[in-house]
């Protein structure tokens, strides 16, 4: 196991953050936040991987192969679920927004300010 | 069969049936399935709380116990305050939906099915033992939250409001997300118990330090201390009226909740070399916090918006309770939270009814015109004191532990820093009490930015000639909780024992992995006479500072021009901050979360 996935988690991780805080337009500051979120599973998938490990599938491997971690799969697994529902939802505001703002610039946003 | 799973089956169920029946129910027939649920969730972790309280114990899900000391299966951990925290979010939630019967004038069962779900995540979140489990329970309740925060869809700040909440707290789960790999990937565990026990005797490395910062943040940005706070005040000003209820009354309670539990089970044993460096951090965050919110609070005009900034402050002195590291911190939180809870839920409730009534929040707009609703605003200026933490109410005796504990720690400032809170809060609210059902006051003020805000959300059904009584019973019968909780005997020293055994780690580890319940022997405190005085104090001072704000105008004429000035400035910069604009928000999330990570690594290791 190398250190370079975790290095691509990290990234994914900043660069997704950058794209939500600079973006002008809110699809793309929706589709910022699955690229965070990319980096966890980058992250979760780098921590179960195992060298010359295979799917830990045990119906067509003997119980004994070496295999990668299948929780930490799993929870990649919910996490696409949560980002799918999450992603959906909030394009839905952005159509709303779009709609009512007519406009999809955070800065045009302006019904809330203090 | 074992009860444990069904407070989460059964709102779960029940929503899915609300949905698949919802073309052919009429709305009474949802508001009593909702009701009759929530109801039964309540039955039932109230016989948890019962059992537990006697004997924590763990459930394993589908049998799967632990071989040999090792965790196969997921396990709800049950101990009485989960199990408390549970039950009460479920009276909230009934409390809410009975208030919404008549609040929504048209509400289909996809609200009830939204608010039955958000129970169910509410109600794991607060029992399960498992921290992949927790975070699942964290997004259900999150995604849910987002929805009932944009339920009124065609109205503009809703939709913005919806989209800051749900992008500050995604962002938030994702840095849990990562902590928790980060600790599987050092323990190959993700039962709490099992993690502490593997990381217990060994000291705090980077590794560890930055997953613990990457949980802290995810779950504070749920709890919304500064500078992740940002979304509370955006999704509480724009939400229904009986949602703000749950999120202030006890969603972002839970996120507190999370942090106490991971900090207990997991992270207390690396880091005990380094409790005092950790105190001074949270109790720093804490203290901004409590002040930022409590300013903010005082500022603001529209009145959803002074709540929620009311409850920001009140996290900031949940986080500093949390932060003094000992089980009477806890106990004095986990007794504010129930006060406040009430209180901030009435409170909702009451500025629901100005919406239902007169179609405006604004304070100013308001003046005068609540005189017709004089049981309204004596409630409301009851929640005012009740804020403020008038003694025998509930949070002072809350209070009053965190005090104690405060002074246990060698932090003698902190006390005052929780007065000055209760003062800016109860403050605040006390002067909306005089100036709306009163008339007390001016009636105009020149900032017209918000009040047009506050205008323009209307949440589509005010202008009711009026009141349903069952909107005004509810929140009095919250009210009349509030004060009489705390004196109950025996329900301050059980939450105090309660809280002596949740912060006994060792003892986690054998009743959750071994099924062995030994704690420590614990004490209970009592109220000392110094408190009396800080809350009488307290409640003085936020009559003082109302009635100063509402009559004081010629004495603050003659103050100097200079610090005036410089005031309003400083106070201008704050509110420019909150600037409703997402990409901000989490600028200011990063720069927080890089900026604690610092500070922790710097100081733990």
């Amino acid at each position: 196991m190398t250190f370079f996935p975790f290095a691509v988690a990290v990234w994914l991780f900043v660069v997704g953050l950058y794209g939500v805080v600079s973006s002008r337009n809110l699809v793309r500051t929706i589709l910022s936040l699955t690229v965070v979120q990319s980096g966890t599973y980058v992250l979760l998938l780098g921590i179960g991987y195992r060298n010359g490990g295979q799917a830990p599938i045990y119906a067509d491997i003997p119980a004994v192969s070496k295999a990668v971690d299948p929780v930490v799969q799993v929870l990649v697994l919910v996490d696409v679920v949560v980002e799918a529902t999450v992603t959906a939802l909030l394009l839905a505001l952005a159509i709303q927004a779009h709609k009512r703002f007519g406009s999809l610039d955070p800065h045009e946003l302006r019904a809330l300010r203090d | 069969m074992h009860i444990t799973a069904l407070p989460i089956a059964v709102p779960l169920l029940g929503a899915a049936a609300l949905i698949a029946i919802r073309p052919f129910a009429s709305r009474w027939f949802d508001d009593l399935a909702g009701g009759a649920i929530a109801a039964s969730v309540i039955t039932l972790c109230a016989l948890l709380l019962a059992r537990s309280a006697r004997h924590p114990f763990a459930y394993w899900m589908g049998g799967w116990r632990p071989s040999h000391s090792v965790t196969i299966g997921i396990s709800f951990s049950i101990d009485p305050l989960g199990a408390g925290l549970a039950t009460f979010a479920a009276v909230l939630i009934a409390a809410s939906l009975v208030y919404a019967w008549r609040y929504f004038d048209e509400v289909d069962g996809l609200f009830h099915a939204l608010m039955l779900i958000f129970l169910a995540a509410m109600v794991g979140f607060a029992l399960t033992g498992d921290l992949f489990n927790l975070v699942v329970f964290f997004e259900l309740m999150s995604a849910v939250a987002y929805a009932l925060t944009a339920y009124k869809i065609e109205e503009r700040g809703p939709i913005q409001g919806a989209i800051n909440f749900a992008i500050s707290n995604s962002v938030g789960a994702y840095a849990v997300f990562i902590g928790i790999g980060l600790l599987y990937a050092r323990t190959g565990a993700l039962n709490m118990a099992q993690i502490g026990a593997a990381l217990n005797g060994h000291r705090a490395d980077a590794l560890v330090i930055v997953a613990m910062t990457l949980l802290f943040v995810g779950f504070l940005t749920k709890a919304a201390a500064v500078p992740v706070h940002f979304w509370l005040a955006d999704a509480h000003a724009v939400a229904p009226a009986p949602v703000c209820v749950l999120f202030s009354g006890v969603m972002v309670e839970l996120g507190i909740f999370a942090v106490a539990r991971i900090y207990w089970t997991i992270f207390a044993a690396p880091l005990a070399p380094h409790a005092d460096e950790l105190r001074a951090i949270l109790v720093a965050l804490g203290t901004v916090t409590a002040l930022w919110g409590g300013v903010m609070c005082f500022a603001q005009r529209h009145i959803k918006r002074l709540l929620a900034f009311s409850t920001i402050s009140h996290v900031g002195m949940f986080v500093c309770g949390i932060g003094l590291l000992s089980a009477k911190g806890l106990a004095g939180v986990a007794t504010y939270v129930v006060g406040h809870g009430l209180t901030k839920a009435a409170l909702f409730m009451l500025a629901g009814i100005l919406l239902y009534r007169l179609d405006d929040i604004d304070e100013f707009d308001l003046h005068g015109r609540g005189r017709a609703m004089p049981v309204v605003g004596v409630l409301f200026a009851i929640g005012g004191l009740s804020l403020a933490a008038l003694p025998v109410v509930t949070t002072f005796f809350g209070k009053s532990l965190l005090d104690g504990a405060a002074l246990d720690a060698h932090y003698r400032w902190l006390p005052a820093l929780f007065v000055v809170a209760s003062v800016l809060t109860g403050g605040a609210v006390l002067r909306v009490a005089g100036r709306v059902f009163v008339g007390w006051g001016a009636a105009r003020r020149r900032d017209e930015a918000q009040a047009e805000e506050a205008r323009e959300e209307h949440e589509g059904n005010g202008g009711h000639d009026r009141t349903p009584p069952l909107m005004v019973l509810v929140p009095a019968v919250l009210l009349l909780a509030a004060v009489v909780v705390g004196l109950i005997p025996g329900a301050v020293p059980g939450i105090e024992l309660a809280a002596a055994h949740f912060t006994d780690r060792a003892a986690y580890v054998g009743w959750v992995l071994h099924g062995v319940v030994h704690f420590a022997p614990a004490a209970t405190s009592h109220v000392e006479g110094f408190d009396y005085l800080y809350a009488a104090g307290a409640t003085a001072g936020a009559l003082g500072l109302a009635a100063l704000t509402l009559f004081g105008a010629p004495l603050l004429q003659r103050l100097p021009a200079m610090p005036v000035r410089a005031s309003t400035a400083a106070l201008g910069v704050l509110r420019e901050l909150h600037s409703g604009h997402i990409g901000d928000y989490i600028a200011w999330w990063t720069a927080g979360t890089a900026a604690l990570g610092g500070a922790s690594l710097i100081l733990l290791t």
